[in-house]
């Protein structure tokens, strides 16, 4: 086997070997690259960044730990960005592993607004966020397709109290909050086909503003609906959760990880490259072997 | 009358709620709340069948000690661990505590969330291998599969230079031109095969689900 | 004396008056000269019942004030008030910035709600133009009284009536056609093909088949179609003697399966041979069920595994997995986003609604051949209107576009 087959066939685990050593060292070694904005990230930071104090927003955390490397951070820059502008956060999940997710992140931001900050030259002072007047945490139903249109009549047919057992109706902020009509916008974060049920069942009846963010793999199969303007707005994967950290002047774990991700691409690359020579070569070798 | 009654039933659940989409009186739509707070209670008997059916199999295997039977006890214990801590225990025992009861969240954080993350992270390593076997240039699609990934994979690399922003506008005509198209097309495909196959089920043409005739 | 003091009095008295009344003028005219003058009312106040809706519901349109934006340019925007009443009392309903000429107001259905708004109750609108100082502005008429109701027909929705009518005709026709014998054609899937043969090779190799039904529940219509695929793969299964292997993620989709597998082991002359434990239950943990098929792939070594129906992310997991362990692999998904995972690690794939198609295909029934080429007709139709939408859309006809437009 000469080096070109062997450049062709090389065994999966010296792929695994030299992307793991490389994710360590990025990982471990920090340093920050510089990042990119795309318009559909932009018109979701825009859209939350103009809205008055005491709009409402609602935000579906609709994903479970396997997508939490990729979309936490877009749950942690839209939330605190919502927190610092004083908007008021309506929290839910439709993903059975949702409230877990959902109550670190509250309980990681709440303490993050505590603390005074300057975003974008503006001075942000500290704040306590409280339950019932700055945000609710709805919780988890199944059957997200009927929880969404539920949600269009009123938010108190799936959810008739919120996640800790008090009546919607008896809490503050959910005074006169009746459905999508009184919200400003929905986003939703999720790693699943809950997205298709927001935009059929969400935005298709009800016709509110809704913006996705979604893992890098499923990021490229919702132009469709963006260029057909039913969703404003789109973050992929780890990079669209590092663009909206750039956005809000909030650098987090995903712009930590764009270091990372940015060399296991390059060591790909470097596979495919090798791959490709190796296969063009030995091709040559054979048609020449064919000719003679 | 066995097969009969789910097929009718299909049928008329069907057909109405075809035409609830088209009526939008208060009527109507009163009946459709009433049907989707059904639906969560069906829903929660399927719950609980799976949660028996899981207890079922894992006792199985382990009463008649199958192969592997230590790791369905294990499965029995999760099972049963996350159930007691659930619900607040000490003070009103069947009260559902959820997150807020401290092993509860422990479990959450400290093996659920560990575990199901390792499972995805293999996700970059099989990608890593797949994209190294599959992306070859055997042909001239399969060349243009090949530039079209690499031209993805570099668009925001910061170290391309001069390169970065003509990689960053071919990449955006990529995602929103072919990719667009393509995408569209599928949708559309698999829509109308979604309607096909609800009508097909609805008119009790496709109905593998209810076993044999 | 006292006429003496009577006429100072007086003098006085009508000295002070003029003076006081000139001080009020003197102040009246400071106001005057320094106030906002009244803006000009809005004009052409309307209220209709809101259309396409389940009641509750009234849309008022209006000329924005003269003086919004120009004239005085005093207007800095509206107040929408409703009363039941044309006298009143009226309440304030919305509050719009400068240049709007046309808001819903839309009421709450409960009785119990404070915003309930009831149907077929007369209700009297007036616009307010207000201005910077909240003491000057100008009430419209009022206009009333008018009632909102639901509708029974949402006419918004007409396109997709259309379709459905049109789409269900189509299949009735083209099922009929089919009964009556005339011959439809369906292009060859070479994903389906292949199972036969990857069939065959698991029998002459000794090893299992596995197939894998994916994350979905019975009621998916991915999970519904790979249904008739796993009933074929377990006739042919069970005519060979091979071993199959079907792990569940949903017990209902499980219960459903067993039914599928054990009906086709009865067609096949074997209903000895199936056996409930081909086809189990393993947990409805995204993860924790693929670690549980790799973990059997690996351990069984199946020589073919196929996968069909719903799949997430563990797409590539699963099919990377099994091309480790050197089984053939086809697989179908309707999931756009897994698709290209399953083209690159699988040898056949069925792309999207060809899963769904695999159905007719395998049986050439009537009834399911004439709802495939419905399918393909009414692709045929979108890709005729899609074009002469682009081409009226580049010579600036509307029209076209609009018979397509869907209102909520």
């Amino acid at each position: 086997m000469n080096i070109f087959d062997r450049m062709m066939s090389l065994d999966r685990r010296w792929v695994f070997l030299l992307l793991a050593v490389v994710c360590v060292v990025t990982y471990v070694w920090p340093f920050s690259i510089p990042i990119r904005t795309t318009d559909e990230v932009e018109n979701i930071f825009d859209f939350i960044d103009t809205l008055k104090e005491g709009d409402y927003i609602f935000l579906g955390i609709d994903y479970d730990p396997n997508a939490l490397a990729e979309l936490h951070p877009m749950t942690y820059a839209i939330a605190e960005h919502a927190f610092r502008k004083k908007l008021k956060i309506i929290f839910a999940t439709l993903s059975q592993n949702g409230p877990g997710m959902a109550d670190q992140a509250i309980r990681d931001i709440t303490d993050s607004v505590k603390l005074d900050r300057t975003y974008n030259g503006v001075f942000y002072p500290g704040r306590t966020i409280v339950n019932g007047v700055d945000y609710v945490f709805l919780g988890y139903k199944p059957y997200f397709a009927l929880v969404i249109l539920g949600m269009g009549q009123n938010f108190r047919i799936p959810f008739p109290t919120d996640y800790y057992g008090t009546p919607l109706d008896s809490i503050p902020m959910m005074k006169g909050i009746l459905n999508y009509d009184q919200i400003k916008c929905v986003v939703d974060i999720t790693a699943g086909n809950v997205a298709d049920a927001w935009i059929s069942y969400g935005q298709g009846r009800y016709n509110f503003p809704l913006a996705l963010g979604l893992t890098g793999v499923m990021g490229a199969d919702y132009y469709p609906f963006l260029n057909s303007r039913q969703i404003f707005g789109l973050m992929g994967g780890l990079l669209g959760a590092a663009q909206y950290e750039k956005l809000s002047d909030n650098p987090g774990p995903a712009m930590d990880g764009m270091r990372i991700q940015v060399y296991a691409h390059i060591v790909i690359i470097f596979f495919i490259i090798i791959g490709n020579i190796g296969f063009l070569a030995s091709r040559k070798k054979r048609m020449g072997k064919e000719v003679k | 009358m066995k097969r009969q009654i789910p097929l009718a039933l299909v049928f008329i659940f069907g057909i109405f709620h075809i035409f609830q989409y088209f009526v939008p009186h208060e009527s109507s739509e009163w009946l459709y709340e009433f049907f989707l707070k059904w639906i969560y209670i069906i829903g929660i008997f399927a719950l609980a069948l799976g949660i028996w059916s899981l207890i079922r199999v894992s006792w199985d295997k382990v009463k008649h000690r199958r192969p592997n039977w230590p790791y369905a006890l294990i499965t029995l214990g999760g099972l049963f661990a996350m159930i007691i801590f659930g619900f607040d225990y000490f003070r009103h025992f069947f009260t559902a505590e959820g997150l807020q009861n401290y092993m509860f969240r422990a479990f959450f954080d400290y093996i659920l969330i560990p575990i199901q993350s390792t499972m995805f992270s293999l996700l970059a390593f099989f990608i890593a291998s797949a994209a190294y076997r599959a992306f070859r240039a055997r042909s001239l699609l399969a060349t243009l599969l090949l530039l079209s990934a690499l031209i993805i994979m570099l668009r925001f690399n910061p170290y391309l230079g001069f390169f970065g922003d003509y990689m960053e506008k071919t990449a955006s005509w990529l995602l929103n031109v072919p990719n667009l198209a393509a995408k569209r097309a599928i949708i559309i495909g698999v829509g109308l095969g979604m309607v096909a196959t609800s009508l097909k089920v609805m008119l009790g043409i496709e109905r593998q689900y209810l076993g044999k005739d | 004396m006292k006429l003496k003091i009577l006429s100072i009095f007086c003098s006085l008295l009508l000295g002070i008056v003029p003076l006081a009344i000139a001080q009020e003028n003197a102040d009246t005219a400071s106001v005057d000269s320094t106030a906002v003058a009244s803006p000009a009312p809005v004009s052409q106040l309307t209220a209709v019942d809101t259309d396409n809706d389940h009641g509750h519901s009234i849309s008022l349109k209006w000329e924005p004030s003269p003086d919004d934006g120009a004239g005085l340019k005093s207007v800095i925007g509206y107040e929408v008030y409703r009363a039941e009443s044309p006298g009143g009392p009226f309440v304030i309903r919305a509050a719009l910035p400068s240049g709007a000429s046309s808001h819903i107001d839309v009421g709450a259905k409960e009785k119990e709600s404070g915003d309930y708004m009831a149907d077929y109750t007369d209700y009297y609108y007036k616009v307010r133009a207000i201005t910077a100082d909240s003491l000057v502005y100008s009430d419209s008429d009022v206009f009333g009284p008018v009632q909102c109701y639901g509708q029974w027909f949402n006419t918004g929705r007409i396109p997709v009536l259309v379709f459905v009518i049109g789409f269900m005709c189509t299949t009735i026709l083209l099922i009929q056609k089919a009964k009556s014998g005339a011959k439809l054609f369906v292009r060859r899937l070479a994903g389906i093909e292949a199972v036969d043969e990857a069939i065959g090779r698991a029998t002459e190799m000794g090893k299992p088949i596995l197939y894998v039904l994916g994350l979905g529940t019975a009621a998916d219509i991915a999970t519904i179609a790979s249904y008739t695929i796993l009933g074929r793969v377990a006739k042919k299964v069970a005519e060979y003697q091979t071993r199959l292997i079907v792990p569940c993620y949903d017990p209902i989709t499980m219960t459903v399966a067993q039914e599928t597998v054990k009906t086709a082991y009865a067609d096949a002359g074997r209903p000895d041979d199936y056996n409930e434990d081909m086809v189990y239950f393993v947990t409805q943990s995204q993860f924790a069920y693929v670690a549980a098929v790799n973990g059997t792939m690996l351990r069984e070594r199946p020589a073919t595994n196929i996968y069909m129906g719903l799949f997430y992310a563990e797409s590539l997991i699963l099919a990377e997995t099994g091309a480790l362990a050197g089984s053939i692999q086809i697989s179908g998904t309707d999931q756009i986003a897994q698709i290209p995972f399953f083209i690159v690690a699988c040898d056949y794939t069925l792309i999207g609604e060809e899963l769904y198609a695999a159905s007719a295909y395998l049986g050439r029934e009537p009834l399911l051949l004439g709802s495939l080429k419905a399918q393909d007709y009414a692709k045929a139709a979108f890709i005729v209107l899609a074009v002469i939408g682009f081409l009226t859309i580049n010579f600036g006809i509307d029209w076209f576009k609009q018979l397509f437009y869907i209102s909520n």
